[in-house]
């Protein structure tokens, strides 16, 4: 394993690019003597194409497969929303987290009552539901 | 075209000969499987490891390249701390000997605070800009970065030995522990950039029910890193204590109860502790229970604090607690979680009043890390 994360995830990348793209190509090939031999050998032209079509199935599921990985490998900052209220008029407002708020924090005055408004809140909303397994 | 031509041959020869080789390939197959099944499985389990690896490595350099960052944002330093945050995230602490246990716990205090005196004066050199907040979040910004450091290292110390060795039952034990590893690792990755940006993480359900309970009200500090205030509850008088806030502290409860029920000569009524507490799979994310005992984790020295206070003057102790996984505690607070807080503080003034008479004192402890929770 090479020090340098950038260089490895590339070097994984590309290596089973290559075995991918090679897999294609000879599928390519396979599906183009299917359609030669259609007309002269039924039989052959009919192992060609399944042999075509496996391969190539086997290639983009891989890619597919692989791409997906890649993506689990970034750390996604969740979206974090910031609620801010009037106590006194009850006036609510949420917005997007900005650095520097924390909860029971005084922001500026209420436009209506001209109270103190204050940070009430502070949350992700995370969207998928937890599978339950049946139990 | 040379192939095709072998292929076409194969082909016409009838099915004769393509029995012939898919049987000998059965059974070279079968041979080799019997012979080889268990190391084939090793390499599956290498490979799957190895998957692994990789992706802790990526979490790890992106979690000191996300300290790194904030270093110089917030800390503006003169030179590039990169050598001192690498320096940091190999630190390291040694537990007491604890061949003779008696006093380990003090010693266990000091340690930590030892530790911890030394972890913030490392900061405060790398970021000489930011204030007390900032470098108390820069520290568990820190802290995670070097919880990850420490993953990875421990995961590809097994891998190499069970590479070199090539003994199955090395990689087995490392390939089904794996899974749970992995978790751990992501929420420490999630719990980096709360802590970058200074947002309440899960872990903070007890502060922000402390916080919410005592908001308004005057409050001072009592030790170590807590603050305490004085609030009137359903006709009791409760000392809610937290940690201060908004930065990244846990602070030292264990010190503050034991102060809170000194100053009062042991007269209290209950003590109640609210925290967050794992949940098992299958339970519900921000769901209220409610116990007895000293709800408190980490290294267990505020724990026994609280526990020795407690017994000296016989207070009962009770918990509630809000469950959730590691994943959602250390990673920024949900919403559910968040929702959660007045449903604890309707448990928490149910246990007042059936637990104390009208006039009694209670003490009341929001336990956990108090980022981005102000008092």
């Amino acid at each position: 394993m090479s020090e340098n994360p950038s260089s490895t995830s590339t070097k994984i990348s590309s290596y089973l690019l290559m075995i991918v793209l090679i897999v294609m190509a000879l599928s390519i090939v396979a599906l183009i003597s299917a359609a030669n031999f259609f007309a002269t050998d039924f039989e052959f032209a009919v192992f060609m194409l399944a042999i075509g079509a496996i391969a190539m199935g086997l290639a983009v599921y891989v890619l597919v497969q692989s791409r997906k990985r890649a993506a689990s490998m970034k750390i996604e900052a969740p979206k974090v929303m910031t609620t801010i209220e009037c106590r006194k008029c009850g006036i609510k407002n949420v917005r997007e987290f900005q650095r520097g708020d924390f909860v029971f924090k005084d922001l500026e005055d209420c436009q209506k009552c001209d109270d103190k408004l204050i940070i009430t809140a502070i949350y992700k909303e995370v969207k998928e539901k937890e599978k339950t397994y049946g139990v | 075209m040379n192939m095709l031509a072998v292929l076409s041959l194969l082909l016409t020869g009838a099915g004769d000969s393509i029995s012939q080789i898919l049987s000998v390939l059965f059974y070279v197959v079968f041979i080799v499987f019997i012979f080889y099944g268990q190391r084939i499985q090793m390499y599956v389990m290498i490979r799957e490891v190895e998957g692994s690896l990789y992706k802790l490595k990526y979490i790890k350099e992106e979690g000191r390249k996300i300290t790194i960052e904030t270093i110089k944002e917030i800390g503006k330093p003169q030179t590039d701390p990169s050598a001192r945050v690498d320096r940091y995230l190999e630190y390291f602490t040694i537990t007491p000997q604890s061949m003779d246990p008696a006093g380990i716990v003090h010693k266990l205090d000091h340690i930590l605070d030892v530790r911890d005196t030394r972890l913030k004066d490392e900061v405060k050199f790398m970021a000489p800009a930011s204030d007390e907040v900032q470098v108390n979040n820069l520290e568990n910004t820190l802290e995670a970065a070097m919880a990850l450091n420490y993953i990875y290292k421990v995961v590809r110390h097994f891998y190499i030995q069970g590479k070199k060795t090539l003994s199955l039952y090395i990689i087995m034990q490392l390939q089904m522990i794996l899974p749970l590893v992995m978790k751990e690792a992501e929420a420490y990755a999630s719990a980096l950039k709360a802590f970058a940006y200074g947002q309440p993480i899960g872990d903070g359900a007890g502060p922000l029910v402390a916080a919410k309970l005592m908001h308004g009200y005057k409050t001072r500090e009592v030790p170590k890193d807590c603050v305490v205030a004085t609030v009137p509850l359903e006709g009791r008088t409760a000392f809610i204590i937290k940690a201060e806030g908004p930065g990244g502290n846990v602070g030292k409860p264990g010190d503050a109860v034991k102060a809170v029920v000194d100053e009062n000569d042991g007269k209290i009524a209950s003590v109640i502790m609210i925290d967050a507490g794992l949940k098992l799979e299958g339970e519900t994310v921000g769901a209220v229970a409610e116990g007895i005992g000293a709800a408190i984790g980490g290294p267990g020295v505020d724990q026994y604090k609280i526990e020795e206070a407690v017994v000296k003057h016989q207070i009962p102790i009770n918990a509630v607690i809000v469950k959730e996984d590691i994943g959602d505690a250390v990673s920024p607070m949900r919403k559910e979680i968040a929702d959660s807080v007045d449903k604890v503080i309707e448990r928490v003034k149910s246990v007042v009043l059936e637990r104390s008479k009208e006039g009694d004192k209670v003490i009341i402890v929001g336990v956990g890390n108090t980022i981005g929770i102000g008092q």
